[in-house]
């Protein structure tokens, strides 16, 4: 049989007995959403690790600099320095504010029906475009690794195991598939980092020595072909250690810069992220795990060079088919068969814990904001908006699955930069303001929210990711333009209808909870 | 809840049931000097800091996109300085981390100290 096959299976068989164990603890409508907010600081740490690191962060960027050279660690950066925003300015305030979801926070102040109903939106928006994208990532590498085993099947395969998990297991399960990858991942990682290494006797000169041979060359306008660029000019030649060879020309720079600020604003908008500070007991709690995350995510982009430049290097861009295959190749030619069959697990692992926080996401948006708030105005037992939250989840899920198989040719960088771009042009103002800004009102809330959303996608639809070189739109990153246009959607729509009274009355309340953690959330 | 929880706030613990039946005096914590004084002084770590850390990340992917030669200054073989500049980003995420929970801690005494003067005054 298969070794990578049986890799696979082992990790099932212990998220299902994981699942098992947690279904048994997980009743209530706090279980169910929130693990009873009984995860430890450090816990949750290791779990917003594994929630966080995706096949995109694994496989692609391993993939992006084993073709690119330098700028692929660009992504690896910005991922990173984002989590300063959630420390910083989001998590504890969230944490002690709200209850399950990120539209508690934008709800306390302004109650209105249509506040909630926009935030669950743009949660389902992000959450959706997120999960198709591991779902077609986890499709296409499944079938590459276990040719037996067909695109769809694969798709249903994930589809199937997060839906089990979260309908029967909640966040508890969740958090303990993440907790699990989280830990396989840096093991993986760090074997991986240690055998490149060696292979240059651990000496970071001789390793970037052979980095500086590699070569990648690009022409100032369109691609290389066959060896020329299309005006004539010969193709500019640099070595993997220089910037350039993804960035350049008119556009490049900017879209790097466009890219670094959805990285850092999107992130803290993120729904399934900002979900996870709701699983312990208290904000402090909240800032710990924050910076037990940033150590693991750290450590784990950082590292990305050794498996990006050690793809390059010892493996060859000629010898990658697909920039997915850059780590798992490398660990083929590193470890063996075995160790190929591990890190292709590890990959496996990785996108069951993110569909997995995605799908509880997206389904708390739905049972708790849509449903319970808006429908059932908040009238409900726990019993049924447990019964909702499961029967949603199942839903989503399945959503996630046909989506999935429909699009399984779509782009997935397209979808990962969409996920992105709407968290920071539509999420991040309306939490931003809503905690900082006492005149904040609905108004704001939805033209901020609609703008942000209405922009980011209609941007990335012209821009060349979708349209190639003939797009209307330069960048393949709107943030540059759609993030100060939810900011300002935000403003306008404030300044421009009457301030609400109770609204900023509340703000007083509000502010003390976020700061105090009186009356927080148990 | 079989599972072991974190410490709960003895603040937080006396609201339970969330249908709060003393709720706090929320306008009157407001105005109270120490609360005032706790909010200025997150404010007064918490801007620098942002600001700092913004314009750091920025200052990279600047020079990176738009003076890719100046970057590609060999410091250590062919160690160049966009390497270490990126590698540096890192380390200033972890520092302002640390910093900020070094003051967070003193936040958390301010805000305890206030907490058990609201509670003290209501009982």
């Amino acid at each position: 049989m298969n070794l990578t096959l049986v890799m696979f299976l082992v990790i099932v068989a212990i998220t299902l007995v994981i699942t098992y164990w947690a279904s048994r603890r997980t009743h209530t409508a706090k279980e169910f959403y929130a693990a009873g907010r009984s995860i430890s600081a450090f816990q949750n740490g290791i779990a917003v690790g594994g929630d966080y690191m995706s096949a995109a962060s694994f496989l692609g960027i391993a993939g992006l600099i084993a073709f690119n050279g330098y700028d692929g660690f660009m992504y690896s950066v910005g991922w990173l320095v984002a989590y300063l925003t959630v420390l910083l300015i989001v998590a504890e305030p969230l944490r002690n504010v709200g209850k399950y979801t990120m539209a508690d926070v934008l709800a306390y102040r302004l109650g209105h029906p249509s506040v909630r109903s926009i935030a669950a939106i743009s949660t389902l928006t992000v959450s959706l475009f997120y999960m198709i994208a591991q779902m077609v990532g986890a499709g296409s590498l499944i079938k590459l690794l276990i040719p037996q085993i067909s695109t769809e099947a694969a798709i249903i395969g994930v589809g199937v195991l997060m839906i089990v998990y979260v309908v029967f297991g909640g966040m508890l399960a969740t958090t303990w598939v993440q907790i699990i990858k989280a830990v396989l991942l840096m093991l993986g990682t760090i074997f991986l980092s240690i055998m490149v290494l060696a292979q240059f006797g651990f000496s970071f000169t001789t390793f970037f020595d052979a980095i500086a041979k590699v070569t990648g060359s690009y022409c100032l306008t369109g691609a290389v072909t066959n060896g020329a660029c299309a005006d004539g000019t010969a193709p500019i030649v640099k070595n993997f250690t220089q910037p350039g060879i993804l960035y350049h020309g008119l556009w490049g720079p900017l879209d790097l810069i466009s890219l670094g600020l959805a990285l850092i604003l999107g992130t803290a908008g993120l729904p399934h992220i900002l979900m996870r500070f709701y699983t312990v007991p208290t904000a402090k709690a909240a800032r710990t795990s924050v910076v037990w995350a940033m150590i693991i995510i750290g450590s784990f982009y950082i590292m990305t060079t050794f498996l990006g430049f050690g793809a390059a290097t010892l493996v060859g861009k000629a010898n990658i088919p697909n920039t997915n295959l850059a780590a798992p190749l490398l660990a083929q030619r590193l470890g063996g068969d075995l160790f190929l069959a591990f890190i292709a697990a590890v990959a496996f692992a990785t996108i069951l814990a993110v569909v997995a926080g995605l799908t509880i996401a997206a389904s708390s948006a739905f049972a708790h904001d849509l449903w319970l708030m808006v429908i059932k105005k908040g009238r409900e037992d726990e019993r049924e908006q447990v019964q909702v939250a499961r029967i949603t989840s199942l839903v989503v899920g399945a959503l996630a699955i046909i989506l999935g198989i429909v699009l399984k040719n779509a782009n997935v960088a397209f979808l990962v930069g969409l996920a992105f771009a709407v968290a920071a042009s539509a999420n991040l103002p309306a939490i931003v303001l809503s905690i900082f800004w006492r005149r904040f009102n609905t108004q704001g809330v939805i033209t901020g929210m609609i703008t942000g959303l209405v922009a980011s996608v209609g941007l990335i639809l012209i821009s060349p990711t979708f349209m190639g070189a003939s797009a209307p739109f330069p960048l393949t990153n709107p943030g540059i333009v759609s993030i100060p246009l939810g900011f300002l959607g935000a403003y306008l729509g404030t300044v421009l209808t009457p301030a609400d009274q109770k609204a900023e009355a509340l703000f007083g309340e509000m502010d003390v909870r976020a700061n105090t953690g009186l009356g927080a959330e148990v | 809840m079989a599972q072991s929880a974190g410490t709960l706030k003895g603040a937080a613990k006396q609201e339970a049931p969330p249908v709060a039946q003393t709720r706090p005096e929320w306008a009157a914590i407001e105005a109270d000097p120490d609360f005032q004084a706790l909010v200025a002084a997150k404010r007064r770590f918490i801007v620098p800091a942002t600001i700092f850390f913004v314009v750091y990340y920025f200052a990279l992917l600047i020079l990176v996109g738009y003076f890719p030669n100046f970057v590609d200054i060999r410091v250590i073989g062919n160690i160049n300085l966009a390497y270490l500049f990126a590698l540096s980003e890192f380390i200033m995420a972890w520092v302002i981390a640390w910093l900020y929970v070094r003051q967070a801690n003193r936040w958390d005494m301010m805000a305890a100290k206030l907490v058990a003067k609201v509670k003290g005054g209501k009982s």
